[in-house]
């Protein structure tokens, strides 16, 4: 039953990515941009060059990419090539690929959005807990209202807030960059020291922005399970305050936050263009947003393509995972 | 009365409310012997449920207790501390909750929840040792020993509450707060989940408070009846002295009103609403309803007094024999 469940699951992300992938490959290919003749007269213009061969060259481009095929043709080798996870050169950068680019931004963005988010939900959560929990401390009411107040600002704005005082003004953490410019990249304790710096802002705009959402979120359930019959016959039963708390309160308020966290885990990915430009830091965002610049059909295709198959396997993984943690789904079929 | 298992004296509780205080619970007194059945009648809103919990002492903001002692076997539990009142529950006195649907938490298998209930009562006991002790409990409730490891979704609402029931009694408690045990449940497995709770309270030898509103449910199953109207006890008498002899013009109308196999005809409401508890009328609660209220009922607000025979009454106009 449960292997039948898994399967049918898997087959809807396949659906969801096929799906996807073909709206990635159609929509640029009618929006009527030429990437190569564009990037070509960027390139004219920038070296002051006459226009003469400029035909030639878009054509000798257009047959290197397969751009000059037959337009079912391009989609076909598209979807063989996207299924190797080929993307193809990219435009700007070429003779580079685009699975190098990807490859090479990935682990800064995981790295990064996957900690702070993380992070974020257990504190958030924890926090939350707490507050709706009568007998916590009182002192902890009073984080509440900055909690609130920094959720509501933007985090691209927060961040330039912490780049002002801590980078500029104090200068006690660097200002930009994923790591110091001619450092030596490895596992080494001087790189990886180097690299934390370089994360800290970008992690407490993140952290500090988000952690009063999960708050509000997890208090506002803790509140409404407080008052289920459950929560008054645990406490009638005589169980420890703490059983209570736990394993009746937390156990379920907590179910509707692992949904949102499977799909904030999802989106992390495509979620942090603006923090990663602020902070030139060099992850998937950062790219992201330079492709889009130089209309680098390509890698906006490939990024965008990692983007989907992310969130589709963050939901495979919660749909998977969700029965084992409210045994009120089953996995059985509606019949 | 040093032989009851369980005495209420002059219970008070109170709700704040933004347009003043609602005395949801004022002065009740009453007491309970040791294998007695005992229950508390009345409408929505007459402070029953709100009894039960102050017993427990599990009233929270904005609800508050603002007097009145309770004693189990002669322990004072407004002395006691958190830590101890917490031990007495479920261990001294158990309750049997209302809306069985919700009552069990939804994530947990039903084995564990008889598990946690046992351990943080102190019974840390092993994984065979427990098993065993919980497929013994769950037949006494009338479960099959393999419901242990059902989640509550996959129970029925009668087998709901018969687990509660196997919760209630796991530590053989000496009281029994049944808060309307069956009021989601149909006809037939009400009275079935009665006949399990009237015989686990026989087994225990403890005392058993019903609280309801069915008439005919407490006829059938207490010795003794606690009628309540808008927070206070207006009449306590035998069961069969309270449906054959009412005194009380309240507990009268409630008995007039249920049907009846001989006599057919439109049945017999009570005229007017339940007072507001945050605004009583001056006197007896109950005068603005009550048809033969008199100038002494609308000034003065009757105390319970005995009538010579084994109940009493908080009427002025209730004579002294029937």
């Amino acid at each position: 039953m449960q292997a039948a469940y898994i399967a049918r699951r898997f087959g809807v992300f396949l659906l969801i990515v096929w799906l996807a992938a073909t709206l990635n490959f159609f929509l640029p290919k009618i929006s009527g941009q030429d990437p190569v003749r564009t990037k070509l007269l960027q390139q004219a213009a920038l070296g002051g060059a006459v226009q003469s061969g400029m035909e030639e060259m878009v054509k000798e481009y257009n047959t290197r990419f397969g751009l000059d095929r037959p337009l079912l043709a391009q989609y076909g080798s598209y979807l063989y090539d996207t299924a190797h996870l080929d993307f193809n050169y990219s435009i700007a950068n070429y003779p580079r690929t685009v699975r190098e680019l990807i490859i090479e931004a990935l682990p800064w963005t995981v790295g990064l959005l996957a900690t702070t988010t993380l992070l974020s939900f257990t504190i958030g959560t924890l926090l939350g807990a707490l507050l709706a929990w009568p007998r916590s401390p009182r002192w902890l009411r009073t984080l509440m209202p900055p909690l609130w107040a920094l959720h509501a600002i933007p985090f691209f704005l927060f961040g330039l807030i912490l780049i002002y005082l801590f980078a500029f003004q104090v200068q006690w953490l660097p200002m930009f960059g994923g790591y110091s410019p001619g450092a030596v990249q490895g596992f080494t304790w001087r790189f990886v020291s180097d690299v934390a710096m370089h994360s800290i802002l970008p992690a407490l705009s993140i952290i500090l922005v988000s952690v009063g959402g999960w708050a509000l979120a997890m208090r506002g359930m803790m509140v409404t399970t407080m008052g289920e019959d459950y929560v008054v016959f645990a406490e009638a039963e005589g169980l420890r305050a703490t059983t209570v708390f736990l394993r009746y309160c937390v156990r379920n308020a907590i179910l509707p936050q692992t949904t949102a966290l499977a799909l904030a885990l999802g989106q992390i990915l495509s979620g942090a263009v603006l923090v990663e430009v602020i902070f030139g830091f060099p992850g998937i965002g950062a790219l992201l947003f330079q492709a889009i610049q130089e209309n680098d059909q390509f890698l906006i295709q490939g990024i965008v393509f990692t983007v989907i198959v992310a969130l589709g396997l963050a939901t495979l993984v919660l749909d998977i995972v969700y029965p084992w943690l409210d045994p009120r789904i089953s996995y059985r079929k509606l019949s | 009365m040093s032989r009851a298992v369980l005495e209420v004296r002059d219970l008070r509780v109170s709700y704040a409310h933004p347009l003043g205080v609602v005395r949801a619970v004022d002065g009740v007194s009453f007491s309970l012997a040791p294998n007695e059945r005992f229950g508390l009648a009345g409408e929505s809103g007459s402070g029953k449920s709100t009894m039960a919990l102050a017993i427990l002492r599990m009233i929270h903001p904005p609800g508050h207790i603002d007097g009145g002692r309770v004693f189990l076997d002669g322990v004072e539990l407004s002395a006691l501390d958190r830590e101890a009142m917490r031990r007495l529950r479920l261990a001294g006195i158990a309750l049997v909750p209302q809306g069985s649907m919700n009552s069990l938490n939804p994530v947990m298998r039903i084995g564990q929840q008889i598990a946690d209930a046992l351990a943080d009562h102190g019974e840390a006991l092993s994984r065979p040792v427990l098993d065993a002790r919980i497929a013994d409990l769950l037949p006494t409730v009338g479960l099959r020993p393999d419901v242990a490891s059902m989640y509550p979704h996959e129970l029925s609402g009668g087998m709901k509450q018969r687990a509660c029931i196997a919760i209630a009694i796991c530590l053989r408690p000496r009281v029994i707060i049944a808060d309307e045990p069956t009021s989601a449940l149909d006809v037939v497995v009400q009275r079935q989940v009665m006949a399990t709770l009237a015989r686990v309270q026989r087994d225990l030898g403890a005392a058993v408070i019903l609280v309801g509103h069915d008439m005919g449910l407490m006829a059938q199953f207490v010795d003794r009846l606690g009628i309540m109207y808008a927070g206070r006890l207006v009449e306590v008498a035998p069961i069969g002295a309270i449906v054959t002899a009412p005194r009380h013009p309240y507990t009268r109308a409630l008995v007039a009103s249920l049907p009846s196999l001989e006599h057919r005809g439109r049945l017999q409401g009570i005229p007017g609403l339940a007072p507001l508890l945050r605004d009583l009328p001056r006197g007896c609660a109950f005068h603005p309803r009550c048809p033969i209220a008199g100038e002494r009922c609308r000034q003065e607000t009757p105390a319970l007094r005995s009538l010579g025979t084994d109940g009493t009454v908080a009427c002025h106009a209730a004579e002294a024999t029937p």
